[in-house]
């Protein structure tokens, strides 16, 4: 049932009512509307009922296993959301005085110190509300760059085939083309392709390191110098910094700008799509081109630096300060952390990751790249499995869900076919992955003996596969009674 | 180790399994040149009491002054049971809906938010969020200029009473795709963009802005804009507060034809000030321009039985499968900021939202009366207003807000930087958590400062 049904006409809610008189007259009548907004009429009980009980139709991380690749679904601890929860903190306008926000602003200041560490970059900015503003932060600040040196040429961008879909968007939205590359069969960026696609037009590199295929690219030195030699920068795409947190900086690298996603490595909610929060660091050069706010200490005092303090910035991608609540929320969780907890957090992610691999490999499944190490996460093709009994890898994954786990990504990478994405991230227990690893062999034992239980799975879901083709043929996205 | 279930017996039986004898063997991909463990400025961990006295330190610090700052973000009541229902687990730490059958709870939600702010702004449709007002309005200029077919320029006309920082952010995010942003200026005595100066022929121009209520919190002629626009080939984009729209004519009725894409800042739906975020953006448009709509956007279909099911649609839209062809590169948005919205508007109701709406215009109207017995201080605009209001001083408003703060008053937005020529401003709020006393506790302190300021000169 949807809300609109408990709805009954004349029904208000006392409880949240403000005493009113009539409609001012200091509005005249031409500007006021005609007829209610016909939100629902529903009583506090039926709204906090109605709600809950939705809520009870979803997968989550308190909830279920989520070995989502390059999502990093962790436990969100909730110390972080109580502390950050702290009224004195919500009732913070953004436009108040400093003076009124110190202690605020220490945290923020202090998380960008940290994060500097943490990345090996040399300044960070904390505005980018996700990591899809990251990324279009980052292309804007090597735009940015190249205009300020006059350098007109440059207007290519290079994506990896890889890469994930925000990638080539964004070059777009900052008015690149994009050029896609080739990775070889084991993994690594094919050197001799980049070779021919750098030139004059190059104006930079997207590149996830571990990549969206879950390993280490070996030869980044020379793919950063041979991009720094054609006058182009690198951009680090953050998705899978968890893999590597504590162990290698993507400074070191050689990259010029990095995004990271606090929503995956630093542990804040993912909220059902949001929010997200994508600071980015630079090298040295872009430093002038960071967008604003930037938070800076001037002796014992905190404050937000703005345009006429940073007159070559990008600029603002908010209205205030972006997703302080995720930034406050990361912040505790890497003082809770600490720097013992951060190089945990990469070596227990890539820990879970290899010995699910191996166990799978051993149970017989596909690996898409055997020979490699996986980092936080790693790739099984269903390619067999498909051609064999005709069961894919979308119905693995919604048939997981009928034994209560989440599924893995599928269909992404775009380069491996049928294939599951698989991240357990670091706190998962060794039952869990053990009980995935049994279901996931129980599935492909259906698909021998029964496969339309597996092809028509899930069977124990609020509702079964959902037709996706009428979904958008048939448009329906918002509620009109007397409609079905 | 905190959040790591691990016993010493399962990592050593784990790495038995991978064939290797430590954990940092299985770095060995990683080129030893590049291995880096110091993170020397990063202090050690903090067990969960010690983060709690921290926190609690900073908390106790920064207060809870007495607000009357809008400018974009509105101090309203939020009910307990929003953010109750909204961290719950199943809420809070769900990922974004791609595995439609384990996320109907949220597929549903989304969908009801959908329908509540079409009802809002009587639209067609809506999509399931962006990230705040001003990227919103950025996303709507990016959509208009793919919507308006007929029209071959990149210019928008952007009203300078559109919110300042509003103007920036969309210069921010568009400026690298060759978009002309064309400033229109104000009328002086009214605060508002005086229909009568808009020019006869304005040429080849995509798309008007029109804020309602505007920035200083006065109510445009949205009407007479609208259209205008309309008569001269332009799309009309709405940007609205959706508090006050519960009161005011929604923009899908303005003019004779209606706006064609709105957007705004979600904030005052359920999202706690929290130092600028997280809010949310909202957009809705004309069903004829559904499929030039960046974000997520819910459907409603049938499962293989026939029963009703939730899922993400018009997906051929977004990044990750159009790629470089993508009407946005926006991915994750702000979900959970839209759940506490479809409880906040679930739990007020139209008559709830109706009478917060009136409130806060009722108490800016009782705090200009009451601010207008303080010597120095003036009200600039004559036209009708919402819930904000401009006031004009003889001290400068900057080192008065100091002062106010001093005093725990957040008492408004200093609006000299970016309108110089209305001297020393400040945009002051009184929303329905703003009582008389309250306005009388700021009217008292304010007239104070005042005084003493003068006494100075």
């Amino acid at each position: 049932m949807l809300i609109f049904e408990h709805s009954k006409p004349g029904r208000t809610n006392k409880a949240q009512s403000n005493k009113t008189g009539p409609i001012p007259d200091s509005i005249p009548e031409k500007f006021l509307r005609k007829r209610p907004a016909a939100l629902p009429d529903v009583s506090e009980l039926q709204a906090v009922r109605h709600y809950t009980r939705l809520s009870q139709k979803n997968f989550s991380i308190d909830t279920h296993f989520y070995p989502l690749g390059s999502c990093t679904m962790k436990y969100n601890p909730r110390a972080c959301n109580t502390l950050a929860m702290r009224p004195e903190f919500l009732k913070r306008h953004p436009s108040s005085d400093e003076s009124l926000g110190q202690g605020f602003l220490t945290c923020m200041f202090e998380l960008q110190e940290m994060l500097k560490d943490a990345t090996g970059m040399s300044r960070v900015s904390l505005a980018p509300m996700a990591g899809a503003q990251g990324e279009f932060t980052g292309i804007a600040m090597i735009r940015a760059y190249h205009d300020a040196r006059n350098d007109q040429a440059r207007t290519e961008i290079l994506v990896p085939d890889a890469a994930h879909g925000t990638n080539p968007a964004t070059a777009v939205m900052c008015g690149y083309k994009v050029r896609e590359i080739a990775t070889k069969s084991d993994g690594d960026i094919d050197l001799e392709i980049l070779k021919e696609s750098l030139g004059p037009q190059t104006a930079g590199i997207m590149l996830t390191n571990p990549s969206t295929l879950g390993v280490f690219d070996r030869n980044i030195e020379q793919v950063s110098k041979m991009v720094h030699d054609a006058g182009g920068l690198l951009y680090y795409d953050g998705a899978n910094l968890n893999a590597i947190l504590g162990k290698v900086k993507p400074g070191d690298m050689g990259f010029d700008v990095i995004h990271m996603n606090l929503h995956k490595t630093f542990s804040t909610p993912h909220g059902g799509g949001g929010p997200g929060a994508g600071p980015v660091g630079v090298s040295e050069r872009l430093i002038p081109f960071l967008p604003v706010p930037l938070i800076a200490q001037k002796g014992d005092q905190y404050q937000l630096l703005t345009e006429e303090d940073c007159p070559q910035s990008i600029g603002r991608l908010s209205t205030f300060m972006g997703n302080a609540g995720v930034l406050l929320r990361a912040y505790i969780y890497a003082r809770m952390l600490g720097r013992e907890g951060m190089k945990r957090v990469g070596e227990f992610a890539t820990l879970n990751a290899n010995y699910m691999m191996a166990r799978l490999k051993e149970k017989g499944f596909t690996i898409a790249l055997p020979e490699r190490r996986a980092t936080h996460e790693f790739i099984v093709t269903m390619k067999n499995e498909t051609k064999d009994l005709g069961v894919n890898a979308m119905d693995f994954a919604k048939r997981l869900l009928d034994y209560d786990f989440h599924a893995p990504t599928t269909y992404f990478p775009l380069i491996v076919p049928e294939c599951l994405l698989i991240e357990p991230t670091e706190t998962e227990s060794k039952e869990i992955l053990d009980q995935f690893i049994e279901t996931m062999s129980l599935i492909r034992t259906e698909a021998q003996e029964n496969p339309e239980i597996v092809k028509n799975a899930p069977h124990t879901l609020p509702v079964k596969r959902l037709d996706d083709v009428k979904a958008a043929r048939e448009l329906d996205l918002v509620f009109t009674p007397g409609v079905q | 180790m905190p959040f790591i279930p691990h016993t010493d017996e399962e990592i050593k039986s784990m790495l038995a399994s991978i064939n290797v004898s430590s954990i940092d063997d299985l770095f060995d991909e990683i080129p030893a040149s590049l291995r880096n463990e110091n993170l020397d400025q990063i202090p050690s961990g903090l067990n969960e009491m010690d983060i709690t006295r921290l926190m609690s330190g900073f908390a106790r610090q920064d207060g809870v002054p007495l607000c009357f700052i809008g400018a974009g973000a509105y101090d309203h009541h939020i009910p307990a049971a929003v953010w109750e229902i909204t961290t719950r687990g199943e809420f809070y730490s769900a990922y974004t809906p791609y595995q439609a059958e384990a996320s109907q709870g949220t597929l549903q939600l989304l969908y009801e938010f959908q329908t509540m702010i079409t009802r809002l702004t009587a639209m067609d449709v809506a999509n399931a969020s962006l990230y705040d007002g001003a990227s919103g309005l950025a996303e709507a200029v990016l959509m208009a200029i793919r919507a308006n077919r007929k029209s071959k320029s990149k210019r928008i006309l952007i009203p300078r009473t559109v919110h300042p920082v509003y103007r920036k952010v969309v210069h921010t995010i568009v400026k690298n795709q060759g978009i002309v942003l064309e400033e229109l200026d104000f009328d002086l005595e009214g605060g508002h963009i005086n229909p009568e100066s808009l020019p006869n022929e304005p040429g080849d121009i995509a798309a008007l802005i029109i804020p309602q209520p505007n920035f200083f919190g006065v109510l445009e002629e949205v009407d007479a804009l609208t259209n205008w626009a309309h008569d001269n080939g332009m799309l009309v984009i709405g940007v609205v507060n959706p508090t006050a729209l519960a009161l005011l004519t929604p923009p899908g009725e303005w003019g004779e034809q209606g706006a064609d894409i709105v957007c705004g800042e979600g904030q005052p739906l359920g999202a706690p000030l929290a130092s600028g975020g997280p809010y949310f953006g909202f957009m809705c448009c004309k069903q004829a321009l559904v499929r030039q709509m960046p974000g997520r956007i819910i459907g409603r279909t049938v499962d293989t039985d026939g029963k009703q099911g939730f899922t993400l649609t018009l997906q051929a839209r977004e990044q990750h499968i159009r790629r470089s062809k993508a009407t946005s590169n926006i991915c994750t948005n702000q979900g959970l900021l839209v759940t506490a919205a479809t409880i906040y508007m679930s739990i007020l109701g139209s008559k709830g939202l109706e009478e917060t709406a009136r409130m806060c215009h009722q108490n800016t109207q009782a705090l200009i009366s009451t601010f207008s017995s303080i010597n120095g201080v003036k009200k600039l605009f004559n036209r009708p207003l919402f819930h904000e209001a401009v006031f004009q001083f003889e001290a400068p408003a900057k080192e008065t807000l100091k002062e106010l703060a001093s005093k725990n008053i957040a008492g408004g937005f200093a609006l000299e930087d970016d309108y110089p020529e209305l001297g020393n401003t400040l945009l002051v709020c009184a929303t329905e958590l703003r009582n008389q006393t309250d306005i009388d506790e700021y009217q008292h302190v304010l007239a104070y400062i005042l005084a003493e300021a003068a006494k100075r000169k």
